[in-house]
C-alpha cells in the first residue's frame, strides 16, 4: 500500500516539474529571451559562481581546521618526520596556487559577465607571460622536486649494517613475520619448501636458518635502525604501517626492503594519544583478493632494553617443531640440536 | 599543384555525394560509414557504459557509507552476491571496483570522448567530406560495440567479472586460485580489451591520416582549432601506446593458459607450489602503465580541447596563448610517454629509477599549468556567456587544477610513500582524470548538440545538471583528500578491521549520499538529452556565433557534409571580438580581403596574396568545369 502511494506520489511530483518547465519554456517563447544573446540566467549563473567560491571556500577551511587531529596521523618514524614536512611545505605551495587560480576562476566569469555594451578585449598572446609562467612554476617545482628527490635518496639508501632484520611475508590473508636470531641473519628460503609446519619455507640445510624463530606481532626497538625485509608468497601485498609513513610492496620472486628508526614505543604513544588500546599497525595496500581489508599484523615498538629481553625468550623453529630437523646434513643437525638443548 | 590536387579530390567527393541518397536504415543507422553517424554511435554507446558505470559505483559507495545497511533489496539484481545477511560480497565489492575503472576510463571517456568528438568534430573542422576510411572508421565502432558485448556478459557470469583492479595486476589476475573474478571474468576482460584496443587503433590511424590529409583549402595546422589539435596529439598517443597495453595483454594471456612464466615466480597458492619462476609481477606493471599513464592524457587531451574551443566560443574573445596551448599540448604529449613509473615508486623497482621518475613527472606539471593560466586568461576581460557547455568547460579547468595539484604531492616520490594507494590517490585522480575528462565530454555534447540533432538542448535544464554535478563531484571527491591523508587504504571493503581507520563513518556516509544525488542528477541530463532530439527547440545555423568551419554546413548536413564545395578556409578559428570588425566573430570562411577594416597590420600584407590565390582557383575551377 504505502509503496503505491509513494508511486503516486512521485508521480505526481514529477508531472508538477514537467508542468513548471513546460510553462517557463512557453513564458521564455513568448518573451522572445530565448533569442537574446545572454538572458537572465547568464547573470544568475554568475552570482552562483562567486556563492560557491565563498561556500566551499569557508566550507573547506572550517572542516580542514576542525578535523585536522582526526586525519594528521602522529608520526612514529625518523624519515615519517622529513616526509610530512615535505608534504606540508607542498601543501602550502599548492594550497597558494589552489586560492588564487579559484579566486580568478570564479571571480572573472562574475566580473566579465555579458553586456551589450562591452565588447571583449581582443588579446590573442603575450609571450611575455607566457615565459613567466612557463619560468615560475619551473623553479617551484625545481625546488620541490630536489627536496623530495634528496629525501628519497636517503630514505631508499642501504639499510645500516646494525639495523634489526625483521622477515615479513604476505599471502592471502594475512602476514607472517620471522627473526633471524642471534646472527642477525636470516635463513634462506624457497617456496617449493614450504608445508603446513613451515609456512615460511624455511631452507633448514642453511646454517643461518637454525636459530630464525617466528612470531605473531612485529617487535623493535625504539630510536634503532629496524630493516623489513618483504616478501610475497601468492599474489602482490603491499606492507602499509601508516603511523612509520612505511609502504612498499611485497612480491612473489622479488624480495623487496624498507628501512626505518622508530622514534615512539607503543606505550609512548598511548600516553600521547591517551588511547589505552592503542596498536601501531601493517595494512595491506595492494589488491590481493577477497580479504584483502583484513591482512593486519600489529607492531609492537619498545624500548632497547626491553627488545634484547624479548628477543631471549624468543623460541626458533627448530625448538618449537624439533620434527623440521630431521634429515638435516650432519653439520646442521648439530646445531640444530645445541639449538633443541638450550 | 597541391591546390589542383585538393580541387581534384573536392570535385570526386562531390559526385560521390549526389549518388549517395539510397542509404536504407541499415546503412544509415547501423553500419553506417558516415562519421557524424558513427559519431553518435560513439556517444550513446558511451551514455549507456556511464550509466551501467555510475550504478556500479553506487553499489559499492552503498557499502562503504552504510556498511551495516541490509541489501536484500538489491538481491533481485545482484543475485547471490547478496549473502544471507544481507551483506554485498567482498568479492563482489572488488569486481565492482575494477568494472567501474575499466568501464570508466575506457568504455566511457576513451571511446564515449574521443570515439564521439573525434569523429564528429574532425572531417567539419577541417572541413572534409568524411574521414580518410569511411569503412575503417565503421570498424573502429563495431569493434567497440563487440568489446563492449563480451564486458557487459562477463558483468553476469557465476564466477563474477574481473576482480583484480582496473590494473589486473598478475599474479592476482592470473591465478583463478586467487579469486574467482581471475577465470572466466579476466578471460573475457582480455577478450573485450583486445577488440576495444583494435577499435582504438582503427580510429587513431583513421584520425591522424585525416587530419593530416584531408584539410581543406588554407586550413594549415596553425590554423586548425584547438579541438583538432587535441584530438590529433590524442590520437598519437593511443596508437603508440595501446599496442604496448596488447603486448601485456598478450604475456598475460600466455602465463595464463599457456604455462609462461612472464609474470609469475614463486608462488605457493592453494596448497602447492606452482611450477612457475623467473617471472616479474614487475614488468607487468612497466608495460601496463606504459599505456596506462599516457591513457590519462588520451582521456583527458580531448577534454581540454573542446574546452579550449568552448572557452573562447563563450568568452567572445581569443583563446589565449594559441600557440602556448599547442607547444604545452605536444609537451604533454611527449612527457606522457617517459612518466609512467611514478604509478610504481612503492612497487619495489630500484629506488634509483624512482628519482628519474620523480624529476620527469613534475616537469609535466609545466605544461599543465600552463594551461591553466592560458584559460584563465582567456576569461579575463571577455564578455561571457554563460551556455551549458560553458559552464560545464569552467568546471573542467577547476577540477583540473584542483586534482592537478594534488599530482604535485604523489609525482614526490618521498610523499608518496605514505599517499601511494590510499583515497587520496582517489581523490586525485577522479578530479583531475575522471570528472575534468567527463565534464570536457558534457560541454561537448551541450555545445554541439545543435549540430548532432538540428536542435538545441533545454538550457535551464542544463544549468541545472552542472551545479548539481559540479557541487556533487565536490562533495563526493573532495573529501576523500582528508580520508586519504589519514590513510585510509583503496579498495577497501571496510576499514572497521583496522584501529587507525576505524573513523570517519559520518564522513564515508556523506561522500555516498552525495554521489547517489550526483548520479541521479545525471537524469537530468538523459532527459534533456533524448527529450530535446525530438521535441527541442530548432537551432539556428551558427546557436553560438562561432567561427569555426561545422557550423557552415547545413542544419542536418548530409553525408559528404557541405552540398556544394567544401568552404576554404581563410583566417585562425579564434577571431572573436577583433577591434574595427562589426560583429563579434569573423567566421574562418570569411577571407582577409573582405574585413580591412578589422585586419591586423600582418594580416594586410597578406591580402594581396590571398586575392592572387583566390584567383588561381577560380581559374582551376573553370577548368574543371568545362571537362566535364
Amino acid at each position: 500500500m504505502y509503496g503505491f502511494l509513494i508511486g503516486v506520489g512521485v508521480l505526481l511530483l514529477l508531472s508538477i516539474i514537467w508542468m513548471v518547465y513546460r510553462i517557463q519554456t512557453l513564458v521564455s517563447v513568448v518573451k522572445g529571451s530565448d533569442k537574446k544573446v545572454a538572458s537572465g540566467s547568464n547573470k544568475v549563473n554568475a552570482i552562483l559562481f562567486v556563492l560557491f567560491l565563498v561556500g566551499s571556500g569557508i566550507l573547506m577551511f572550517w572542516y580542514s581546521i576542525k578535523e585536522f587531529d582526526n586525519y594528521q596521523l602522529p608520526i612514529a618514524s625518523e624519515h615519517g618526520m622529513v616526509t610530512d614536512k615535505l608534504f606540508w611545505i607542498t601543501m602550502a605551495v599548492t594550497g597558494v596556487v589552489f586560492l588564487i587560480t579559484h579566486v580568478l576562476l570564479f571571480i572573472f566569469p562574475y566580473k566579465y559577465q555579458y553586456s551589450e555594451k562591452r565588447k571583449a578585449s581582443f588579446y590573442p598572446d603575450n609571450n611575455k607571460l607566457e615565459i613567466i609562467w612557463t619560468i615560475v612554476p619551473g623553479i617551484v617545482l625545481a625546488g620541490l622536486v630536489i627536496s623530495g628527490w634528496m629525501a628519497w635518496s636517503d630514505i631508499t639508501a642501504p639499510a645500516p649494517e646494525k639495523a634489526h632484520v625483521v622477515e615479513i611475508m604476505g599471502y592471502q590473508f594475512a602476514w607472517e613475520v620471522r627473526y633471524p636470531g642471534t646472527d642477525n641473519v636470516l635463513g634462506d628460503y624457497d617456496y617449493r619448501l614450504i608445508t603446513a609446519s613451515n609456512s615460511h619455507g624455511v631452507d633448514f640445510t642453511d646454517k643461518n636458518s637454525i636459530d630464525d624463530f617466528p612470531s605473531p606481532k612485529v617487535v623493535i626497538p625504539k630510536g634503532e635502525p629496524v630493516l623489513f625485509k618483504i616478501r610475497a608468497r601468492d599474489v602482490l601485498h603491499s606492507v602499509f604501517a601508516p603511523h612509520m609513513r612505511l609502504k612498499m610492496d611485497a612480491v612473489p620472486g622479488m624480495p623487496t626492503r624498507f628501512w626505518f628508526v622508530p622514534t615512539k614505543t607503543t606505550a609512548e604513544m598511548r600516553i600521547e594519544l591517551n588511547d589505552p588500546e592503542f596498536e601501531y599497525e601493517i595494512a595491506c595496500t595492494e589488491i590481493c583478493g577477497r580479504g584483502h581489508f583484513s591482512m593486519k599484523k600489529v607492531i609492537e615498538v619498545v624500548e632497547p632494553e626491553a627488545y634484547q629481553k624479548w628477543l631471549s625468550e624468543q623460541k626458533s623453529f627448530i625448538q618449537m617443531n624439533p620434527s623440521l630437523a630431521e634429515g638435516l646434513p650432519a653439520e646442521t643437525k648439530e646445531l640444530a640440536e645445541i639449538q633443541l638443548k638450550k | 599543384m597541391a591546390s589542383a590536387t585538393v580541387a581534384n579530390h573536392d570535385t570526386a567527393a562531390h559526385d560521390h555525394h549526389d549518388h549517395e541518397h539510397h542509404d536504407n536504415f541499415v546503412t544509415k543507422y547501423i553500419f553506417t560509414q558516415d562519421h557524424k553517424m558513427i559519431g553518435k554511435q560513439f556517444l550513446i554507446t558511451g551514455m549507456f557504459w556511464a550509466i551501467i558505470g555510475g550504478f556500479l559505483s553506487i553499489l559499492f559507495r552503498l557499502q562503504l557509507g552504510f556498511p551495516d545497511m541490509d541489501m536484500s533489496f538489491l538481491r533481485p539484481i545482484l543475485g547471490g552476491w547478496i549473502d544471507d545477511t544481507g551483506a554485498l560480497d567482498p568479492t563482489f565489492y572488488l569486481a565492482l571496483v575494477t568494472m567501474h575503472g575499466t568501464i570508466m576510463v575506457f568504455f566511457v571517456l576513451t571511446a564515449g570522448l574521443s570515439g564521439t568528438f573525434s569523429n564528429y568534430l574532425i572531417p567539419l573542422q577541417i572541413g572534409a567530406r568524411d574521414m580518410a576510411s569511411g569503412f575503417m572508421n565503421m570498424l573502429s565502432y563495431w569493434f567497440f560495440f563487440l568489446s563492449g558485448v563480451i564486458m557487459f556478459i562477463s558483468l553476469f557470469i557465476k564466477t563474477g567479472p574481473a576482480g583484480g583492479g582496473w590494473v589486473v595486476y598478475p599474479p592476482l589476475s592470473a591465478l583463478e586460485q586467487a579469486i574467482p573474478g581471475s577465470g572466466l571474468g579476466m578471460t573475457l576482460w582480455l577478450v573485450a580489451m583486445t577488440f576495444f584496443i583494435a577499435s582504438s587503433l582503427l580510429g587513431g590511424i583513421n584520425y591522424i591520416t585525416t587530419v593530416i590529409n584531408l584539410r581543406t583549402k588554407g586550413m594549415s595546422f596553425s590554423r586548425l582549432p584547438l579541438t583538432i589539435w587535441a584530438f590529433f596529439l590524442t590520437a598519437v598517443i593511443g596508437l603508440l601506446s595501446f599496442p604496448v597495453l596488447f603486448a601485456a595483454a598478450l604475456l598475460l594471456v600466455f602465463d595464463r593458459s599457456f604455462g609462461t612464466s612472464f609474470y609469475l615466480s614463486d608462488i605457493y597458492i592453494g596448497g602447492e607450489a606452482l611450477p612457475n619462476t623467473g617471472g616479474s609481477p614487475v614488468l607487468y606493471q612497466h608495460l601496463f602503465w606504459f599505456l596506462g599513464h599516457p591513457e590519462v592524457y588520451i582521456v583527458l587531451l580531448p577534454a581540454l580541447g573542446i574546452t579550449s574551443e568552448v572557452i573562447a566560443t563563450n568568452s567572445r574573445k581569443p583563446i589565449f596563448g594559441y600557440k602556448a596551448m599547442i607547444i604545452s599540448m605536444l609537451g604533454i604529449t611527449i612527457l606522457s610517454f617517459i612518466v609512467w613509473a611514478h604509478h610504481m615508486f612503492v612497487s619495489g623497482m630500484n629506488p634509483f629509477l624512482g628519482s628519474i621518475f620523480m624529476f620527469l613527472t613534475l616537469i609535466i606539471a609545466v605544461p599543465s599549468a600552463v594551461k591553466v593560466f592560458n584559460y584563465l586568461t582567456t576569461l579575463w576581460r571577455g564578455n561571457l556567456i554563460f551556455t551549458p557547455g560553458m559552464l560545464f568547460s569552467i568546471g573542467l579547468v577547476s577540477f583540473f587544477i584542483s586534482g592537478g595539484l594534488t599530482g604535485i604531492f604523489l609525482g614526490n616520490s618521498a610523499i608518496d610513500i605514505q599517499l601511494h594507494d590510499t583515497y587520496f590517490v582517489v581523490a586525485h585522480f577522479h578530479l583531475v582524470m575522471g570528472s575534468a575528462s567527463f565534464f570536457g565530454l558534457m560541454a561537448g555534447v551541450y555545445h554541439w548538440f545543435p549540430k548532432m540533432f538540428g536542435r538545441m538542448m533545454d538550457a535551464r535544464l542544463g544549468y541545472v545538471h552542472f551545479w548539481l554535478t559540479f557541487v556533487g563531484v565536490y562533495l563526493v571527491f573532495f573529501p576523500m583528500h582528508y580520508i586519504g591523508i589519514a590513510g585510509f587504504p583503496r579498495r577497501y571493503y571496510s576499514w572497521t578491521n583496522f584501529e587507525f581507520a576505524n573513523m570517519y563513518t559520518d564522513l564515508n556516509m556523506f561522500v555516498s549520499v552525495a554521489a547517489i544525488i550526483t548520479f541521479a542528477a545525471q537524469f537530468i541530463f538523459i532527459f534533456n538529452f533524448f527529450y530535446s532530439m525530438y521535441r527541442g527547440r530548432k537551432a539556428t545555423l551558427n546557436p553560438w556565433r562561432s567561427n569555426t568551419l561545422e557550423w557552415t554546413t547545413p542544419l542536418y548536413p548530409g553525408h559528404g557534409n557541405w552540398p556544394g564545395e567544401i568552404p576554404t578556409v581563410y583566417r585562425w578559428p579564434y577571431d572573436y571580438s577583433k577591434p574595427g570588425a562589426e560583429e563579434d566573430f569573423i567566421p574562418q570562411t570569411v577571407p582577409l580581403s573582405a574585413t580591412p577594416e578589422s585586419n591586423l597590420p600582418h594580416e594586410q600584407e597578406m591580402v594581396k596574396l590571398e586575392l592572387e590565390i583566390m584567383k588561381e582557383d577560380e581559374e582551376v575551377l573553370v577548368a574543371n568545369e568545362s571537362k566535364h
